[in-house]
């Protein structure tokens, strides 16, 4: 029903723009030109007004960067970071923030300036101007000089942060996303993350290791990133479905998680979440974050439910690459501890080999017709940079 | 029969005196003119669409998950349940309103409207090359309009993955709704939409190669036209590839392939695809999306332009320079595709590679920028509505396009990359910056395309309003990116870390739901004007491009006798040694008179 009337209106509707149209047809008489079309056109009063409006609105882009620097300029990450490259990106975001603000100001006042100091006037008489080759050539070399320091920069620290020496000490961590949460998994004693395919999914196998790998015997399981400050850890990321990325915002680090693919992020925590909880900054932004809390719990009861728990600082791993209905809600925990205290929690945790092992010997049903499933070989996908996928050979089982 | 085909036959107007219905006057013209207004106003119409859709999403992110009539009214019951905003239909508007605002009305209403409008009548030429295939090319824009429309209407909703449809999610319904029948039809309007851009941008390039009127050299064509011919020509390039994307897509989706995918498991299975890669989707999309951007800054350029130094009574500063900006541009906007892949897990080399290139790519840009402001030093500015929207244009493109600069570095990109950081860059300078172009070329041409003058005042609140809004919108926007929160997040509730920007997020909507209103005013005057404006004069700007040399009731052929003769270039503004501040280009030079900026 509703229906029908939407259509009986959009063709309402047409007949009306038709028949409006045709009017317009009759309307059109013989072109008189009068000169009343000039109350349309911009008279010395207006280029006045609007002059000083230019000059104004100078001062609002000015007083509104300033406000919001003022207001929320405790909010951006440029302080603080929790990794050891995260200095290097903080360095050359504030030079870089450094030369768009001064360009951003210089500029913006000099287009707002003329457009107040060269308004219009009936007696006033245009410069015709038309080039300047040197002008050109000034502002284009400096822009290239500036620009190619940022580059430079910029480079040097990107090939720091992509590229670690292979004879360098590092601990292997896995980040696998999925719809909707994280797991994470240690290479164990050996720190050899055993092979994978999300085909091995399986009981409390979330993340599909191939348990016929002798390396994935050790592996440890977890719900939340543990790491010990001061080490190199390099985080292999898989994706069990949709596109997902591992966004950790304090330690600058960012990469996509591709499903068929395994890609990495490379760093080094550098202050321990205990640490972190003590920095200024970071107290006072806790405290900002808990009046808002607070205030919110106080509706919120009001209303008859729960209030909110305050909150405390943790860093963070959030999912930043949408990926479908709770992409919003895509959390985990990241804590960065002493590595004694780091080294202390991982030989407490149970071992995948015999997690995996408990759960078959717990499932008492009959177990011969599972099993030839289980024998098709099958090679996984090694742990490192797979850009041809097409390493693994697929079964599907069915 | 071609316009072309009436040129080599007689060389007068189409005075052919046969009886135009309604129909063809109307609805299937091949003039240029008449399909200009109509790209101009299902662009307008188009954009009505988008901005009602950004409004919904930003009172969703202000006042998370609670209840709004508005909600109800507009999305129903399935789509918000009981006023409250599903999370998927969030994902679907933002989807939409992206697709919608790049593609059909800064792409299709930006460079469709301008560049038929303005390359016969600034050229010297009676219409396209081929009026038919214009007239072709907006009917197919049309009907990618009405099944992009329809994609709202569908039971699963329409396509849900972002405007950048990445697969996997894009690829399979399970992995969201909006994937299923919402995408196919996503699909099907963009193939069209493709389609009809690039049968666009061919007519344009010939026409602009092949119909200009003696005297017309190419560096005598005002730079509007060079905007708009390198548009067209990038175009050509690089929508292609987007079709291509395109075509695997459905194959992926509905054909069994493994283009994009490999090793799923979704919803307790894992599919049968292998060997795909995701990352070879967004190569493809991007090697049309930056450049995509390009297409929409560009004509918005060149009609900057050409309003400033009409309304400046001086020349454009650096004309050859700007040519060479423009050239420069359009060739390194195909090569700087990768920044937007800096996390992708593509190798850390082509980083480097797009680093290197996209900061290259901010030099020609800011050298049109100091040319514009050097254009307005010691000129006698006419406050025209359009010269509002042309210095705002250069501001709000100097504010968006520094901010570039920070986004293309591989390295400060590992932290901004998909928060509200790169929101606020990209609206800075599509949202505000390419829609101030647009806005100016309106207020500009207007009396050319509607023979009535748009009402001063309103036009005057109308920009005022509009530049404190944008940027209230958008400098803010800046902040909470860089403290880290991600776009596409139905509801930033979720995490503690981000309660302290509650406020910042309802300021942002305040000034976004009274920018949005003073809307209305624009499309009053817009629409008043046409019926009841001021009758226009042949040249109420006092401008020397060739357009206003036209009658100022249409005809087809556009001039009633022969095509006037160019002897000048277009910026001869308060040239010394004339009386008048303004100099047409079919005015012969005198004796011993030099053309271009040398007097």
């Amino acid at each position: 029903m509703t229906s029908l009337l939407i259509i009986v209106i959009v063709a309402l509707l047409g007949i009306a723009v038709w028949q409006l149209t045709k009017i317009f047809d009759l309307t059109q008489s013989k072109h008189q030109l009068g000169e009343e079309y000039r109350s349309e056109v911009a008279t010395d009063k207006d280029n006045s007004i609007n002059g000083y409006l230019m000059f104004g609105f100078l001062a609002f882009i000015y007083i509104l960067t300033i406000y919001c620097c003022v207001k929320w300029g405790y909010m951006p990450l440029l302080d603080n970071a929790a990794s050891e490259h995260g200095k290097d990106v903080d360095q050359l975001m504030w030079i870089t923030l450094a030369v768009i603000f001064f360009v951003q100001a210089v500029t913006q006042f000099l287009l707002h300036y003329f457009a107040f100091i060269y308004r219009g006037k009936k007696d006033r008489k245009a410069v015709f101007y038309a080039d300047n080759d040197k002008l050109e050539f000034a502002w284009t070399i400096i822009p290239v000089i500036v620009l190619s320091g940022l580059i430079l920069y910029g480079l040097y620290a990107w090939n720091n942060i992509m590229h670690y020496d292979e004879e360098e000490e590092v601990m292997y961590v896995e980040v696998y996303a999925k719809q909707f949460g994280w797991d994470f998994r240690y290479g164990g004693d050996d720190n050899v993350l055993g092979k994978a395919n999300v085909r091995f999914i399986e009981g409390i196998n979330v993340v599909g290791v191939d348990m016929s790998d002798p390396n994935a015997q050790d592996d440890v399981m977890s719900k939340e990133l543990r790491l010990p400050v001061g080490k190199k850890v390099v985080l292999k990321m898989r994706s069990q479905d949709v596109l997902h990325s591992a966004y950790f915002p304090h330690f600058r680090a960012q990469m996509n998680t591709v499903p068929g693919m395994v890609t990495q992020f490379i760093m080094t925590p550098s202050v321990t979440t205990a640490d972190m909880r003590e920095r200024q900054e970071i107290v006072d932004k806790v405290n900002k974050i808990n009046d808002v809390r607070n205030e919110r719990s106080k509706t919120l009861i009001a209303k008859g439910e729960e209030g909110l728990t305050p909150y405390t600082f943790d860093y963070i791993l959030l999912c930043n690459k949408i990926c479908g209905r709770s992409h919003y809600n895509m959390q985990a925990k990241v804590i960065v501890e002493t590595p004694e205290e780091f080294n202390s929690w991982l030989k407490d945790q149970p071992k995948l080999g015999k997690q995996v092992a408990e759960e078959k010997a717990a499932a008492t049903a009959p177990e011969v017709e599972i099993q030839p499933v289980i024998e098709i070989p099958v090679t996984a996908p090694e742990m490192e940079i797979v850009v041809d996928s097409t390493a693994v050979v697929a079964q599907v089982i069915k | 029969m071609s316009a072309l085909g009436h040129e080599l036959t007689h060389d007068h107007a189409h005075d052919h005196h046969h009886k135009e219905t309604f129909i063809t006057k109307y609805i299937f013209s091949t003039d240029h003119k008449m399909i200009a207004k109509q790209y101009l106003v299902t662009g307008v119409i188009m954009g009505v669409i988008g901005i009602a859709m950004s409004l919904l999403f930003r009172i969703q992110i202000a006042w998370p998950e609670e209840s709004f009539k508005v909600f109800s009214w507009l999305l129903g019951d399935e789509f918000a349940p009981g006023g409250v905003m599903r999370n998927d239909i969030y994902l679907a508007l933002v989807t939409i309103h992206g697709t919608i605002m790049v593609f059909f009305v800064l792409t299709a209403g930006l460079s469709g409207t301008f560049s038929n409008l303005l390359i016969p009548l600034q050229l010297g030429a009676r219409d396209m090359a081929s009026g038919f295939i214009n007239m072709l090319s907006y009917w197919i824009f049309f009907l990618s309009c009405a099944i992009m429309i329809s994609s709202l209407f569908v039971e699963s909703g329409p396509a849900s993955a972002g405007w950048t449809i990445y697969p996997p999610l894009s690829a399979l319904p399970q992995a969201i709704p909006g994937s299923g029948t919402g995408m196919t039809l996503w699909l099907i309007s963009m193939a069209l939409f493709i389609a009809q851009s690039l049968m666009g941008s061919l007519n344009y390039v010939v026409t602009i190669l092949n119909l200009r009127t003696k005297g017309m050299t190419m560096t005598r064509m005002p730079l509007t036209i060079w905007a708009l011919f390198v548009t067209a020509i990038v175009g050509i390039v690089s929508f292609p590839v987007l079709l291509s994307a395109a075509l695997l897509l459905i194959m992926d989706r509905s054909f069994g392939t493994s283009f994009f995918l490999s090793d799923i498991y979704l919803a307790g299975e894992v599919l049968h695809y292998q060997g795909g890669s995701p990352v070879l989707f967004e190569h493809l999309f991007w090697f049309l999306g930056h450049p995509e951007v390009y297409l929409v800054i560009l004509p918005a350029m060149g009609i900057t332009s050409e309003v400033i130094s009409a309304n400046a009574r001086k020349p454009i500063f650096g004309y050859r320079a700007m040519i060479t900006s423009l050239l420069a541009i359009a060739f390194l906007s195909t090569i700087v595709w990768g920044h937007h892949m800096f996390v992708s897990g593509m190798n850390p080399f082509l980083g480097s590679v797009f680093t290197f290139t996209t900061l290259l790519i901010a030099i020609p840009s800011a050298v049109k920028a100091f040319n514009y402001i050097t254009t307005l030093w010691k000129g006698n500015l006419q406050m025209n509505t359009g010269m509002l929207f042309s210095i705002g244009f250069v501001s709000t493109f100097i504010s968006g396009g520094l901010t570039g600069i920070i986004l293309g570095d591989s390295t400060l990109d590992i932290n901004v990359h998909d928060t509200y950081f790169v929101v606020a860059h990209f609206h800075l300078v599509m949202g505000i910056s390419a829609l101030y172009g647009m806005f100016a070329g309106i207020y500009h041409w207007y009396p050319k395309m509607f023979g009535r003058m748009m009402n001063k005042n309103l036009g005057y609140i109308h920009f005022w309003v509009t530049a404190v809004c944008a940027y209230g919108v958008f400098l803010p926007m800046h902040f909470i990116g860089m403290a880290g929160l991600p776009r596409r997040y139905y509801t930033n509730s979720a995490f503690p870390l981000f309660d302290d920007m509650v406020d910042v997020n309802i300021i942002i909507t305040m000034f976004a739901l009274v920018g949005a209103a003073f809307q209305l005013l624009f499309l009053w005057n817009f629409f008043y004007s046409m019926f009841y404006g001021k009758k226009a004069p042949q040249n109420p700007w006092r401008a020397t491009t060739l357009e206003w040399t036209t009658p100022v009731e249409h005809i087809h052929g556009n001039w009633p006798g022969a095509i006037p003769e160019v002897h000048r270039w277009p910026y001869d503004y308060s040239k010394p040694g004339y009386e008048e501040d303004f100099v047409p280009q079919t005015t012969p030079l005198r004796e011993g008179e030099k053309d271009g900026g040398h007097h």
